[in-house]
């Protein structure tokens, strides 16, 4: 991305030599968008995911379904053409619910990925650059986080600071940076003895600037392929906290809705999670679909290399 | 081979920083980050002199070192004191815990490795085609529903509904433990075919295009026979590899299972851990998971590289 904007402003002043820049510079992501393109499940399930940002975006806005609270209706109507989704124990619509839902669950993806790719980006990147101790000192570091079981980690963050929708982002954020930091490191291992680091590194670019300015760039397509995963294992995880209790309080999430149904499918309440599974499995689907076709688009070696 | 045994050597001795990391990180966790739990246990109307009594009796007054080096012995002696809810000696309640949640999740585990195995070699076989794009499609979806909502709705359908089987509960003797446990066991398979066969068919796939496959279409094999006799036993190194590391997740159990079907294993032993704030049998399971997971990886690497003479060592 720096490359293509540097490039661009170049090319703007008309240098021939610079417009052959521009076209490489470009070429990095503007094909992997050509490859993407043709993929028609990747686009449409790009739409989907734009689709569920929008509307997460219009309710934290408060533009919709700011009134979940309210009650609309009789405890525990059916699905009808008052109440498309029917309503909850407390006569409140599961529609809004789930247009809320829809905010808990893409911020959750969201601020996760913001805790995990920091973190995953920069130990991974000095211990492949750097190598020797530090290099040793990382891989010790991740290999003691992953050595507990991932939903031990996970229970035990959240357990000790108390339930809150920042606990969720938190105990996601800082259980979920690890395979980000195992990529980041093998790639960019693969990439510091290149020509065009070397070739940095001859016209005196330091260790800093060959790092963040040259190689970070060529293996950032690792934090968007990580991305598109990590907001679905965030979504599903949210699910898991909720029944724990350890989850969202105070508001309600697609997880406290499917929780809620443990005691409602007695009953034959199947409506709030009939809903909250579906509105949850398009957005899964259309994330994991696109977790793949972007590995396949922006680097075809990793191609089923989890 | 003598280098295979530096290998292990190394390796063995690499266990001892990564143990004692893990102790340090479930340390900060419970002992400094945690704060005091005599609030908790002892409920509001706690005095100080009460609470000052407990944490002596806790051992929470001891010197910050200290408290780690009991997290280091207790990954060690397997001793882990005991449980602040029940009094119990945990290690003896973790010993208990263990055959129910052994008792789901082998079974079911061993049955998931072999379907996912044989629907991952057919769907290998017919890649590209129709029935490979639909179980491709099939397991993509199927990851998509919370692990929760299958749980619920099997129990709510097979167990209530239909009454096929007991909705929870469990028997220590044999035959009479088969109501309560099935249908967790179908849950489990259910819950590990998506990834599974999603796992497995691109092992089996990446030796596909191995030049051993391209020498042996040459010598005119059928496609079937390369695929059983040599594709097969190939891609039988990584996932029997794979399953190892997945060894110790089953003494844990499924968290969820157990807590839906009342099965007193180890997964029932977090959450009661966690209803009633009780530290020493969350860290004793977690020190134990790690080193159960410590161990397995080490085993699965020596496999690896006893196994595959191809593995280079560093």
């Amino acid at each position: 991305m720096n490359i293509s904007e540097a490039t661009n402003l170049e090319g703007a002043a008309g240098n021939a030599m610079d417009e052959t820049l521009e076209v490489k510079g470009k070429s990095l992501w503007l094909d992997a968008w050509e490859r993407l393109k043709k993929d028609r499940k990747a686009i449409i399930c790009l739409a989907i995911v734009i689709f569920y940002a929008l509307i997460a975006l219009l309710s934290a806005m408060g533009i919709i379904a700011s009134d979940w609270g309210k009650e609309v209706g009789p405890s525990y109507a059916p699905p009808s053409a008052d109440f498309w989704m029917g309503t909850d124990i407390f006569g409140r619509s599961v529609l809004t619910k789930i247009i809320h839902g829809t905010q808990v669950a893409m911020s959750v993806g969201l601020i996760s990925s913001l805790i995990a790719i920091p973190i995953g980006v920069f130990l991974g990147a000095i211990a492949g650059y750097f190598g020797g101790w530090v290099d040793e000192l990382v891989v010790w570091f991740y290999t003691t986080f992953s050595s507990i079981p991932q939903i031990m980690l996970l229970m035990s963050i959240a357990f000790i600071m108390g339930k809150g929708i920042t606990t969720v982002y938190i105990a996601l954020g800082l259980t979920s940076w690890i395979g980000l930091a195992r990529l980041i490191r093998g790639e960019v291992m693969k990439h510091k003895d290149r020509d065009y680091v070397q070739a940095a590194g001859s016209l005196g670019a330091g260790h800093g600037r060959k790092l963040f300015k040259h190689i970070l760039p060529n293996v950032s397509h690792i934090v968007i392929i990580f991305t598109s995963l990590q907001f679905q294992v965030a979504i599903k995880s949210e699910v898991i906290l909720s029944y724990l209790g350890l989850g969202v309080s105070g508001q309600p999430s697609w997880g406290k809705m499917i929780d809620d149904a443990k005691l409602e499918l007695a009953r034959d309440v199947w409506w709030q999670l009939a809903g909250a599974t579906a509105a949850m499995f398009f957005v899964v689907l259309a994330f994991n679909i696109l977790g793949d076709s972007l590995r396949d688009a922006l680097d075809p070696k990793l191609k089923g290399k989890d | 081979m003598n280098s295979t045994w530096n290998y292990i050597l190394r390796r063995i001795l690499y266990l001892i920083p990564v143990l004692l990391g893990v102790c340090f990180l479930i340390f900060v966790l419970f002992n400094v980050v945690a704060g005091d739990p005599t609030g908790i246990l002892l409920g509001k109307h706690a005095s100080a002199s009460q609470m000052a009594e407990l944490r002596e009796q806790l051992g929470l007054n001891k010197p910050m070192f200290m408290q780690y080096l009991d997290v280091v012995k207790s990954a060690f002696t397997f001793d882990f004191g005991r449980s602040w809810a029940t009094k119990q000696q945990i290690s003896s309640m973790l010993a208990q815990g263990a055959i129910p949640s052994l008792s789901v999740t082998l079974p079911g585990f061993f049955l998931a490795t072999v379907v996912s195995v044989l629907l991952s070699t057919v769907v290998a076989y017919f890649r590209g085609k129709g029935i490979d794009l639909f179980i491709r499609i099939l397991t993509i979806g199927m990851m998509s529903i919370s692990s929760l909502v299958y749980i619920m709705v099997f129990q709510w359908l097979f167990a209530f509904k239909l009454g096929w089987f007991e909705i929870s509960g469990y028997e220590y003797s044999f035959p009479e433990v088969m109501p309560y446990i099935t249908l967790p066991i179908i849950i489990w398979i259910v819950l590990s075919l998506g990834p599974d066969v999603r796992f497995y068919r691109t092992l089996i796939l990446d030796e596909m295009y191995q030049d051993y496959v391209r020498t042996a279409r040459a010598k005119g094999v059928s496609e079937k026979m390369i695929l059983l006799k040599h594709v097969l036993r190939n891609a039988m190194i990584p996932i029997l590899t794979y399953t190892v590391v997945q060894l110790p997740f089953l003494l844990l159990g499924s968290i969820l299972l157990e807590s839906f079907f009342s099965i007193p294993g180890l997964g029932n032993m977090v959450i009661n851990a966690l209803n009633s704030s009780d530290f020493p049998v969350l860290k004793a399971i977690t020190v134990l998971s790690a080193v159960a997971y410590i161990i397995f990886t080490l085993v699965q690497d020596v496999l690896y590289t006893v196994v595959d003479p191809r593995v280079k060592l560093k």
